[in-house]
């Protein structure tokens, strides 16, 4: 029985933990009304999948992926997992920053950003 | 030797010439169009060039910078990406040419270099998307495109449009996301991320939950990009408020390099022996895409707005191209890849005679469109041809890809499905006549005037749109029929080998 | 020296065609422009007369110019039973043209220009349909005269019109889709659409899948107005009349009866109709239409509106004839495409006379017209009497060999329907004739200022109902003899 316990949570709990934040990320994304709310919420859903990425690639006893004195006879971590996620960094800040220039905007045209407020404006001036 | 290295120019030669439009903008914005057109045009005679190539010798394997696979990044050109990327990168050039007056009319004169150094960003984003051979890399063009997509659609600076760029961010972050997930979990599987190589690794893991997994993932977070229904609800409000040669742009080149994409990663990286016998998906696709089918043209039919119709028309049409993908034989997929053609040119035609409407007459609103043919005859006369093709009337090409369909789902033995697609085309009928019947018959006899184009009567000089957006509006219109009339020799040549190649041949 | 005479199929489709453009190029200059639609119509009569010699001896034009789907290459091949429409279309196309400048000149109608490019590319189509030589080809011309017909039917533009139009599109698009069905089904279950005299059908599918394929070729053929799918053609009345006369003769309802002749010839074949009792289904569905329709013409006051019924009913005379599965009906129905085409023509030629020329729309209105219109009114006698299968007309001879041909294909009841009909017949024609000839209005002076319409509308219906005449005296030349070919083609298998 703990053997079982063991197996499915402590073992993984990497993932499950890159589980959690998503289901986190993805719950402010969706559920929350203020809109840096839901920029907030996606980032966390962002960073989730890229901490899932980063656990994966995790070689026990290995190091940082950069080269060390012994050169390639060294236990490095996967670095592919490392360089993926660099460029997804990238793109989840890009993303964030068109996101908030966008909510300046719409702060700056109806006023509001709450999400259901931004709904009735917009029907009214349709 | 320069022909060698054409596949890494078609997408490095348009970064270098953003950053030219940027610096050439600078001084000078009348120097942006020239140089964004310049490049769009080179880029579809490299797309030209390349299918010739592999009509001729077959696939064209590109390493990135000389590293080999799985390291590298490999861009593959086979006769499926061949074609789609001649198909973007046709209404590209189209769009490009449009653009010159529609840009001047629609985006604020100090943004215009950004608007073009973003748009030379989008396509070529779209075209990297097209011709990559790894995951990865795919998901990398993907963010360019769409981050670039969601800025220019607000570019116009209409209130509506950051909101729907706002709502397109959050939904297509989401996409990317999962779509990020799935790749990680085919990384996971297999170890490498080179669309070939996880074709000939997979099959060993297909019973691992990690590739079903992977697999839900990926179709989902494609499913939304292309605006698959019920995964389309930014679609509507994206396309109907951005600037009109934004939305011919996405309406034509990005969503069909979503199919694409889709299509790529259902046949080639987990083939059909895994969605026929291990995942079997077609059943479901075929009945999401019966209900695009009905639902987008339902809804497109109670439209006031011209955009919006034809946006939900678009939802409508997806819904074909994924039926092709749901009956998965030979037939239905000729039919819908035909129709990957077929549509981008008859919706860029559409969208382009909107954008025209809206450049001389400042609305898009049906009720306000009373008898406009009378002062756009030539425009509303491409709009005609387009609208017949996509109702399907012969021989347009609207209508050779529905016959493929049809076919492929007789064959099949889905005789319901292609009532369905049948019942469809009726509906198309009734969309695109709502504006027939408005633009041509509009101001009728024995009604008041008020309502009618140009209020007095003696003010009926015609306005029609300059000619820089007219010539690629008619050349739409016209391959609407040419390609229809020339069918068969696509079939032959470039459509039948890339659907035998999807479907597992050689 | 390539043989040109295989290109005359192809130049007949591509003259109406150049017409049309030269008459969209010239829309502002009226006289150029209609003589534009003239010579078309000379030229195309000619290359169809070019034509018919060699048909006439019995041989067959083929010209395949485009491969285009599996299916159907874009093919057209002119054979006997194609002359008989082409020709029909060719002559009346003429005929029409004077007449229908004639009437939207004293009209003063507007749109000109787009009326003559309608039915310029109409007939076009219509010369298609005639000389397709597969399913697909026909489809494709089908649904081109659908959509052409639109703008002429909505011409004058009013929410009524628009209204009626709307109904037109739904019935003949929903129409067209149920042909389209039909078409890749048997391209399905036989591997070709190429029509073949006695059929090519027999022996490909289950006795159920043929019989409901031939269910959905009837609902493609919608344009035959058989009932209850009919609502369309009283509907399109709303037309100007010349449209009405080439919708009614000419290009659409021919057309529908058609192809409902080529897929029960050319298709199916008589003796797998017969086997799949077919024959009965459709002899039902005729004599329903023919009874119930003319009973609707006999309400009607609107004296277009009871041509349109009468056609309804006229229409599947010839469904009818094909039921029977016989030599003498299969004769009457081929015969009667023509026969009725000239007679009907000539209805509506003077419906439209009558609006010119006085006014007036309701046969209530038109008491004693005669006196002030005493030619037009006799040519509406003579083609009415006609209609109703009385000499000196052609329409006897049609009558003739559908009750020979319902006794030959042992369902003598038919006879009775053809009586039944005919009665009928003269109960809602010979109270216009009385009307127009016997009667007086009640106002003395309510015919002031109506004469004759102008010759250039006088003249056609004169010719119109010369040329039933003469085709009672002569009905060989060509028709019969056309006709007679067609049958021998598709009975070469065998009868049922």
């Amino acid at each position: 029985m703990i053997e079982a316990f063991f197996e499915l949570f402590l073992a993984r709990y990497n993932y499950w933990m890159a589980i959690i934040l998503m289901l986190i990320g993805l719950y402010a994304l969706i559920a929350k009304h203020n809109l840096v709310k839901k920029i907030i919420g996606l980032n966390i859903f962002q960073t989730a999948i890229f901490l899932f990425y980063i656990s994966f690639g995790d070689v026990k006893g290995g190091t940082a992926p950069i080269y060390l004195p012994e050169g390639i006879d060294a236990l490095y971590v996967n670095p592919v997992p490392h360089v993926l996620i660099l460029t997804a960094i990238v793109v989840g800040v890009s993303t964030t920053a068109v996101a908030l220039a966008l909510i300046t905007r719409i702060y700056e045209e109806y006023g509001v950003i709450d999400e259901d407020e931004l709904k009735e404006l917009v029907r009214g001036r349709r | 030797m320069m022909l060698a290295h054409l596949p890494v120019f078609l997408v490095t030669i348009p970064i270098v010439a953003s950053l030219l439009i940027l610096a050439a903008g600078w001084h000078d914005r009348r120097f942006c169009h020239p140089i964004a057109l310049m490049t769009v045009l080179f880029q579809f005679g490299a797309a030209v060039v390349l299918l010739f190539e592999v009509m001729r010798g077959g696939t064209i394997h590109y390493h990135v910078g000389g590293w080999a696979p799985p390291l590298g990044i490999e861009l593959v050109i086979d006769s499926f990406n061949g074609f789609i990327l001649m198909v973007i990168l046709l209404l590209s050039a189209a769009a490009m040419v449009y653009a010159k007056r529609s840009v001047e009319k629609e985006i604020p004169a100090d943004k215009t270099v950004s608007f073009y150094v973003l748009f030379q960003l989008l396509i070529t984003g779209l075209v990297g998307m097209t011709i990559t051979g790894d995951i990865f890399n795919l998901y990398v063009f993907l963010e360019i495109s769409s981050i670039t997509a969601y800025t220019l659609i607000s570019a116009a600076r209409r209130p509506h449009s950051y909101v729907a760029s706002f709502n397109y961010l959050v939904l297509g972050s989401i996409a990317a996301g999962f779509i990020l997930l799935g790749i990680g979990n085919l990384y996971v599987a297999t170890g490498s991320l080179n669309m070939r190589e996880l074709a000939v690794m997979l099959p060993a893991s297909y019973e691992l939950a990690t590739v079903h997994s992977a697999f839900l993932f990926l179709m989902i977070g494609f499913s939304i990009k292309a605006a698959v229904f019920p995964l389309h609800l930014w679609l509507p409000d994206a396309y109907a408020e951005s600037p009109s040669v934004v939305t011919v742009v996405i309406s034509t080149v990005m969503a069909k390099v979503s199919v694409y994409a889709l299509f790529r990663i259902l046949f080639t990286v987990f083939t059909t022996a895994y969605i026929l016998d291990s995942f079997p998906v077609t059943g479901i696709v075929l009945f999401i895409a019966a209900v695009a089918i009905i639902a987008g043209a339902v809804l497109a039919i109670g439209q006031d707005d011209l955009k919006r119709l034809l946006a939900y028309s678009s939802v409508s049409q997806i819904g074909y191209i994924m039926f092709a993908l749901g009956v998965a034989n030979q037939i239905a997929l000729e039919g819908g890849l035909l129709h990957i053609l077929g549509h981008a040119v008859m919706k860029g035609c559409l969208f382009m005679v909107a954008g025209l409407i809206i450049y001389r007459m400042g609305t898009s609103r049906l009720s306000e469109l009373r008898g406009v043919a009378k002062t756009m005859p030539v425009s509303c006369a491409a709009f005609a041809l387009a609208g017949a093709s996509m109702i399907g009337i012969p021989p347009t090409i609207g209508f050779m890809s529905k016959y493929y369909l049809v076919l492929g789902a007789f064959e099949a033995g889905h005789w319901l499905y292609a009532a369905v697609l049948l019942v469809g085309s009726l509906l198309a009928a009734v969309y695109i006549w709502k504006f027939i019947e408005v633009a041509y018959f509009g101001d009728s006899h024995g009604e008041e005037h008020g309502d009618a184009v140009g209020g007095d009567r003696h003010d009926r000089r015609e306005r029609e749109a300059p000619v820089s957006m007219l010539a690629p509006v008619v050349t739409l219109a016209l391959l609407c029929l040419i390609l229809g009339i020339g069918v068969e020799i696509l079939m032959e040549h470039v459509i039948g080998p890339a659907v035998t190649l999807l479907l597992g041949g050689a | 020296m390539p043989d040109l005479s295989a290109l005359l199929p192809a130049a007949t489709i591509t003259i109406p065609l150049l017409g049309a453009g030269l008459i969209l190029a010239t829309g502002r200059h009226e006289n150029i422009r209609e003589s534009v639609t003239i010579a078309a119509a000379l030229a195309m009569l000619g290359t169809v007369l070019a034509m018919l010699p060699p048909i006439l001896g019995g041989g067959k034009i083929s010209l395949t110019l485009l491969p285009m789907v599996p299916g159907g290459d874009f093919a057209l091949r002119v054979d006997a039973f194609g002359m008989v429409f082409a020709l029909t279309a060719a002559v009346l196309w003429l005929l029409n043209s004077f007449y229908a400048i004639g009437y939207m000149r004293a009209l003063r109608e507007h749109a000109q220009t787009r009326f003559f490019f309608c039915l310029a590319v109409a007939i076009a189509a219509a010369i298609g349909i005639a000389f397709s030589a597969n399913l697909v080809t026909l489809f494709l011309f089908y649904e081109v005269l659908t959509i052409i017909t639109y703008p002429l039917v909505v011409h004058i533009e009013t929410p009524a019109a628009m209204k009626a139009g709307r109904k037109y599109l739904a019935y003949l698009l929903v129409g067209g889709i149920f042909l389209l069905a039909a078409t890749i089904l048997t391209y399905l279950l036989t591997g070709t659409t190429e029509f073949v005299p006695g059929g090519f059908l027999a022996g490909s599918g289950a006795a159920l899948t043929l019989q409901v394929l031939f269910l959905l070729f009837m609902v493609g053929f919608v344009k035959a107005a058989w009932m209850p799918l009919h609502g369309w053609l009283p509907a399109a009345m709303i037309a100007p009349t010349p449209v009405s006369a080439f919708l009614h003769a000419v290009a659409v309802v021919t057309a529908g009866v058609f192809g409902i002749v080529r897929v029960a010839g050319w298709v199916y074949g008589m003796p797998l109709m017969a086997s799949l009792g077919l024959g009965v289904a459709l002899a039902a569905i005729a004599s329903f239409t023919i009874i119930t329709a003319s009973l609707f013409a006999l309400a009607e006051d609107n004296l277009k509106r009871r041509l349109a019924y009468s056609t309804v009913s006229q229409l599947s005379y010839i469904l009818l004839g094909v039921s029977m599965l016989s030599v003498a009906g299969m004769t009457g129905a081929m015969v009667h495409i023509p026969f009725h085409a000239f007679m009907k023509i000539t209805l509506f030629f003077v419906a439209g006379a009558v609006i010119v020329a006085a006014g007036r729309e309701r046969i209530s209105d038109m008491k004693g017209l005669g006196r002030k219109m005493p030619v037009t009114a006799l040519m509406f006698s003579a083609a009415a009497i006609g209609v109703c299968g009385l000499p000196p007309l052609c329409g006897i001879h049609s009558k003739i060999f559908l009750m020979v041909g319902a006794v030959e294909g042992g369902m003598p009841v038919l006879l009775l329907v053809i009586i039944a009909s005919a009665v009928l017949n003269a109960a809602y024609f010979l109270p216009i004739i009385y009307t127009m000839l016997v009667d007086r209005p009640a106002d003395p002076h309510a015919l002031d200022g109506v004469a004759e319409p102008p010759l250039i509308m006088l003249v056609p219906i004169i010719l119109t109902a010369a040329l039933s005449v003469l085709f009672f005296f002569n009905p060989s030349v060509p028709f019969m003899d056309l006709v007679q070919i067609a049958i021998g083609e598709i009975t070469a298998g065998g009868l049922p």
